[in-house]
């Protein structure tokens, strides 16, 4: 039989009917198409895919038993390495990572591991109702703030290995930006909600309207009995831009609006308001942006644009969302910059009920100069170009900054400039028997980044703990 | 899950609850704010503590019947349970080195200029209150300000009860007659604040003010509740969760705010006759 040289496509709904809806636009492999998928893998000796992956799942393993047809085998692989695969086989970059290291993606397309990790997590939840063994207690408690992939994570990894594990959790359902974040159409909170269920069957505690750094500090938790604890707490405050006009009525930072929309579920007729329809500008180029101008489009907007001061090469987003985005009609201004936001202001009736509302953003174009400090070409302005796009509403979506609560409760507790916690190989922060991980530590990054962080401290809390 | 042990009506609009939850009452100082949501689905509301008792694991809550979610807040009766309660967030307000203090409450903002003042009055400071409130029918907690005040004053802006007239009005008089406050502190409508503030400002009195934007998660990660200070020539951007309530009056851009308050009008009126429409058919 000849080799496929292509990934078998992912069935997705068509752009012109998702653009109406909130599902999930991939739709997933059926069992055939796993199979055929699974058999392009080479099993070759170096499995190199597996150094790609930042939680070193053994990639192979749990494709031959795909290929063997026993899908419960496959995902006992998994879960060895991995708490969240049905999340992680949804929103991981495989591109840059697993899958750009396959030996079949040197000459031919790489294998879909990412594709064939959601089936088979998609699989076991549909067929497997039995609930995971839970593992004998080791008699030590564990704390973990932040309830996001990497707290989830390291949650899970200790929990496997008999530890007492509790999650608290600021919000008012676990998942952090698993949940608040990224949106419905493409992680369903469903599957968030089992996997944290599955979590729950392994023994963990998950504390909800518990703010770490107010509620109680980490030092508190020490009292009441726990070994170590995991900071997980997430990225934070968001980032605007400081040019005039973002206080206007309809400027957005992309965390409330996907978390209007998300977690407070304004898109279903929810209590929770956000601005629907009229004309959406989003600010920035990386997930978080796609998310947001996407999210929109199902709002009812008319025309959703994405504004990004580099070019198509330089956006941070992965290729399958901008493909996605721009398939369901987004608007790309590439090379372009805001510069300022407009506000309707009636001179003569202050108490008009237009006053203050987002009228329209000023923009200038811009020019790729040489390459910055992070690699990529220098965007600059280009002078007189500039112009006003006409919206209503403005998203930024430009990055966050840590959040300040757990540093200026915890003494001792180093912080980096930028106020991201500082950590060693190890996951271990300045004090002693608290690790740190994910975004609080890096500044906004992957899902999957931050499972590895958490990961990690696992297994050095682990180490620690049981020495 | 989160009980509510007591309700007690203070004004047809104005409704007090003691929610039990020991972890909130355990730390919560005044100026501090809750986050609760009524039930799954609802709306997370942002309001500020009005008292705690540690020993029995309580938080008190005063708010007024504005919108859908305070109007379901109110449709629970004692004994029930609302979803959450999340707390307690924000700065205290500080107390440090204030010997003489003039506490500004407006209308339910009175609820948590209380805790305050009782602060400042257990830190043995010379305690000024001035409480208004549109009429009569609305006037609450006034011998609760007695308890704590060195002196008190009432204003109704009708004239229905005690002194006609805003609450500026006794406070330009106590300033032209020399009074030394160290602070200023007001909690209440916005338009009052600004007012508060305008009224000090020739004085050269420091005022604090207590900002309560529309927030969502409290924590400092939606962004939602910014506002602008004006400080030396520049505009700075905070967060009203984390880095707030209390600001500095002056540096304020209260016209924004009050903008910024105003966002969801229309969607809350509409939010409120849904809810009230509800309850007729109940």
């Amino acid at each position: 039989m000849a080799i496929q040289i292509k990934k078998h496509e992912m069935p997705t709904q068509a752009p012109e009917v998702r653009a109406h809806n909130f599902n999930e636009v991939a739709l997933g492999y059926s069992l055939e198409i796993a199979v055929e998928e699974a058999k392009r893998c080479l099993n070759c000796p170096k499995k190199p895919c597996v150094e790609g992956c930042p939680v070193n799942i053994d990639i192979p393993g749990f494709i031959s038993k795909i290929k063997e047809g026993d899908f419960e085998g496959a995902y006992n692989v998994i879960t060895g390495s991995s708490s969240l695969p049905a999340v992680c086989g949804r929103v991981c970059p495989q591109e840059t990572q697993c899958e750009s290291k396959c030996t079949m993606g040197i000459k031919f397309e790489p294998v879909g591991i990412g594709r064939l990790e959601r089936f088979v997590a998609d699989y076991h939840n549909e067929n497997v109702k039995d609930a995971p063994q839970k593992p004998a207690a080791n008699g030590h408690k564990v704390a973990i703030v932040g309830s996001g992939p990497s707290g989830l994570t390291c949650a899970g990894d200790l929990a496997k290995k008999g530890y007492k594990v509790t999650v608290f959790e600021a919000l008012h359902t676990a998942g952090g930006v698993l949940v608040y974040g990224i949106p419905e159409f493409r992680l369903p909170k469903s599957i968030v909600a089992k996997e944290v269920d599955t979590l729950k069957q392994l023994g963990v505690d998950i504390e909800c309207n518990v703010v770490i750094g107010k509620t109680l500090t980490i030092d508190e938790l020490f009292d009441m009995g726990y070994e170590a604890v995991f900071i997980g707490s997430g990225a934070g405050l968001p980032n605007f831009m400081n040019i005039p006009g973002e206080s206007f009525k309809g400027v957005y930072s992309a965390n409330e609006y996907l978390t209007r929309s998300n977690l407070m579920k304004a898109y279903n007729d929810s209590d929770t308001p956000v601005m629907k329809g009229g004309r959406v500008a989003v600010v920035g180029g990386g997930n978080v942006a796609m998310d947001a101008a996407r999210t929109a489009v199902r709002l009812g907007a008319d025309k959703v644009y994405i504004v990004y001061r580099r070019s198509i090469d330089e956006l941070p987003a992965r290729a399958e969302e901008v493909e996605h985005a721009m398939a369901e009609g987004i608007e790309f201004h590439l090379l372009c910059n805001p510069t300022e936001i407009l506000g309707y202001k009636n001179e003569n009736d202050p108490r008009d009920p237009k006053n203050g509302f987002v009228t329209g953003m000023r923009c200038v174009k811009m020019q790729l100069g040489e390459p910055d400090a992070s690699g990529r070409r220098r965007p600059i302005e280009i002078k007189g170009s500039d112009f006003t796009l006409d919206v209503d509403t403005v998203v930024m979506a430009i990055g966050t900054s840590p959040n300040p609560l757990i540093k200026n409760t915890t003494k001792g507790l180093e912080v980096n400039r930028r106020g991201g916690i500082v950590v060693n190989e190890d996951g271990l922060t300045s004090r002693e028997q608290v690790y740190a991980g994910g975004d609080a530590v890096t500044g906004a990054a992957t899902v999957i980044s931050a499972m590895g962080a958490g990961k990690l401290a696992a297994q050095s809390i682990d180490k620690a703990l049981n020495a | 899950m989160y009980k509510i042990v007591q309700k007690k009506s203070l004004n047809p609009t104005v409704t007090q609850m003691m929610i039990e939850a020991p972890l909130v009452a355990k730390k919560a100082k005044p100026g501090q704010f809750i986050i609760l949501r009524v039930d799954a689905d609802g709306e997370r509301i942002p309001l500020t503590v009005a008292g705690v008792d540690t020993w029995a694991g309580t938080v008190k809550i005063i708010f007024q019947i504005v919108g859908a979610t305070t109007k379901k807040l109110d449709a629970k009766s004692e004994g029930e349970y609302i979803s959450d309660f999340v707390g307690p967030l924000g700065v205290p307000t500080k107390t440090d080195g204030i010997k003489k203090v003039c506490i500004v409450g407006g209308g339910v903002g009175c609820a948590i200029a209380l805790p305050v003042a009782q602060a400042f009055h257990c830190l043995g400071a010379d305690v000024t209150s001035i409480i208004g409130f549109r009429n009569k029918d609305l006037l609450i907690l006034e011998d609760d300000f007695n308890v704590c005040s060195d002196k008190l004053i009432v204003m109704t802006d009708d004239g229905s009860y005690a002194r006609h007239g805003n609450v500026t009005v006794p406070l330009k008089e106590m300033l032209d007659a020399g009074e030394k406050f160290d602070m200023i502190i007001t909690i209440g409508p916005l338009i009052m604040m600004k007012f508060v503030t305008l009224t000090a400002k020739p004085y050269g009195v420091p005022v604090t003010v207590s900002m309560n934007p529309i927030m969502i998660d409290g924590t400092g990660m939606c962004g939602g509740c910014r506002l602008t200070l004006n400080r030396d020539g520049e505009r700075i951007t905070k967060f009203a969760c984390v880095d707030g309530p209390d600001f500095n009056g002056y540096e304020v851009d209260f016209d924004e705010a009050m903008s910024r308050g105003r966002m969801y009008g229309d969607f809350e009126r509409h939010a409120y006759e849904k809810t009230c429409n509800l309850f007729k058919k109940a």
